[in-house]
């Protein structure tokens, strides 16, 4: 329990960061929406002249961005990449930090085994990014209230939008964290965690346009596509199971890895 | 009984070499040296007791419990001051001891005032912001503070003042007295001599002698100096004399021997001076790494 708290309280400041950054980067993209919307006709014809495979990129082909959902789709991918960050962040330096600051010979020294040191240390990850994923769901309502001009949208839909945050924030942390252990040393996290949550995002994007469907199956910004999940009200189920599976995989991966590792001192 | 049995213990990282076939025991009670060069498998001897790192082979044991089985078991018992300072960002001093505290089944409140008192440390201020000397000050107290019955230190007087060295040592000692076993890593062979009962020399990651530091030094050898207005230094060139080196207005050498022998080939001569000292483990130990 006190490994938990210590390493909550150390990420809290990040957790409250990226949670103003997300909060303010949807507020500022939702409050376009009325403009948006009055002008609907207009936005929608100039969306055709629009090649269709940059359309395609952005998973944007057949979406009424008239409609309070179809425009929040597009908000929350951008809300997606941001969460993709912050979760494979915290997975590529949850263990990695301790032997890039030395402090592994301090934890490690101590009477408890490794399992319980990741779990407290997932956990704290884990809460923290819920936290963030508690203030986008917040925000999301109130932002929707607020600009959405008296149009109707279906609150099922949006639920399980936002429901899939879960699941798409463990499957970068988990991924993070087992690629930190396969590595010999993470020696900064940024690189890693851009390149996970930007690699996963373009190869979707790149997916899409050249419409090669093998490429879409291990990004889950296709398992969780905002534009899929509004358009039929429903996961992609098989995809989502990708997700879970991955999560699964890697948590396991990272038990068996951390405790059989050898912790090197930093040259 | 032992408090550490390691057995052909041995370490590669990838193709490099750690240790090999490290084989000692460290009895109850006792203050041991482990000491050697930079580089010669010091520290990775004690992370393998952590279970830091694993072996590759051979297996050691700690209060009679493998240390990788047990592992949580036995470092609720094992202090451990690491050579690297360490420090978790904009954590205070107190924070920091205080965490550390909180992984031990007792109450250490009051044991981790008295050593912060006793090393003069400021338990205030930012880890961030303190010298590396002040840093290994927490070290030390962070590795003490639970009283725990083995204590590992690598190299623990790195970076502190020769004052703090001299509270450290007393502290040691102190610790030593209550009944801890201590196991000391060092390359600086003054301070093993001054604190320890036994020594381990290690060099290229292989033990090369494990010897009480009194016979170590007595039953090896003697530093001779003989001053005289005309002496050929070649006269000294016998059995069991080493390092011989004319100096101005005389020859130094060491010499391990029958002693008769060398005082009559002193004595024959008319001499001004001598000088017959026991050598300090670092001249012996020169002596074993040559």
């Amino acid at each position: 329990m006190n490994i938990y708290q210590h390493e909550f309280k150390m990420n809290l400041k990040s957790v409250v960061i990226w949670s103003v950054s997300i909060t303010i980067l949807l507020l500022a993209f939702m409050s376009l929406y009325s403009s948006f919307a009055a002008d609907a006709e207009l936005l929608n014809q100039m969306m055709d002249k629009f090649p269709k495979e940059l359309l395609m990129a952005f998973g944007m082909t057949d979406m009424d961005m008239s409609t309070v959902l179809g425009f929040y789709a597009i908000v929350f991918l951008l809300c997606q990449i941001c969460l993709a960050i912050q979760a494979a962040n915290y997975g590529f330096s949850l263990v990695s930090i301790e032997e890039r600051e030395l402090t592994a010979d301090f934890l490690l020294a101590k009477p408890v085994g490794r399992p319980m040191i990741l779990t407290n240390k997932l956990l704290s990850a884990i809460s923290g990014l819920t936290i963030t994923n508690i203030v986008v769901w917040i925000i999301t309502f109130f932002g929707i209230g607020i600009f959405r001009n008296g149009r109707e949208y279906d609150t099922r839909t949006l639920v399980l939008l936002l429901l899939s945050i879960v699941l798409f924030q463990l499957f970068f942390l988990s991924v993070g964290m087992v690629i930190s252990l396969l590595v010999k040393r993470v020696r900064s996290v940024t690189p890693y965690s851009m390149a996970l949550a930007f690699g996963m995002y373009v190869l979707n994007a790149f997916g899409n346009m050249i419409g090669e469907e093998s490429l879409e199956i291990i990004s889950p910004f296709k398992h969780f596509e905002p534009t899929y999940i509004v358009k039929h009200a429903a996961y992609n189920l098989p995809l989502v199971l990708i997700s879970l599976s991955v999560i699964i995989v890697s948590v396991a991966a990272s038990y068996v890895l951390y405790s059989k590792r050898n912790i090197l001192t930093p040259v | 009984m032992s408090i550490i049995e390691i057995n052909k213990l041995t370490k590669y990282y990838g193709k490099s070499r750690g240790i090999v076939d490290v084989s000692f025991n460290v009895e109850e009670g006792e203050i041991f040296g482990f000491i050697g060069p930079n580089g010669a498998g010091k520290s990775t001897t004690i992370r393998l007791f952590l279970s830091l790192i694993y072996p590759s082979s051979g297996s050691a044991k700690i209060f009679g419990k493998d240390c990788i089985q047990y592992g949580p078991e036995i470092r609720q018992d094992i202090g451990y001051l690491p050579s690297e300072v360490f420090y978790y960002e904009g954590m205070k001093v107190l924070d920091l001891l205080e965490y550390s505290a909180s992984f031990y089944n007792k109450d250490c409140t009051k044991r981790l005032h008295e050593l912060a008192d006793i090393m003069e440390l400021d338990l205030k201020r930012k880890i961030d912001d303190l010298s590396y000397g002040n840093k290994k000050k927490v070290g030390i107290v962070q590795g003490l503070l639970h009283q725990p019955k083995l204590l590992l230190l690598d190299e623990p007087t790195s970076g502190l003042d020769p004052l703090m060295q001299q509270k450290f040592f007393n502290l040691a000692r102190e610790e030593n007295k209550r009944g801890a076993t201590i196991f000391f890593s060092s390359h600086i062979l003054g301070e093993v001599q001054k604190m320890c009962s036994r020594v381990a020399i290690i060099k290229e990651g292989s033990i090369i002698n494990i010897q009480d530091i009194k016979t170590l030094q007595k039953d090896n050898y003697k530093k001779i100096r003989v001053q005289a207005d005309e002496l050929d230094e070649k006269r000294f060139e016998v059995d069991g004399v080493s390092k011989l080196v004319k100096e101005d207005g005389g020859v130094s050498f060491f010499f391990k021997g029958d002693i008769n022998a060398i005082m009559r080939l002193i004595g024959e001569k008319e001499i001004t001076d001598v000088t017959i000292e026991e050598p300090t483990l670092e001249e012996i130990f020169i002596h074993y790494y040559e």
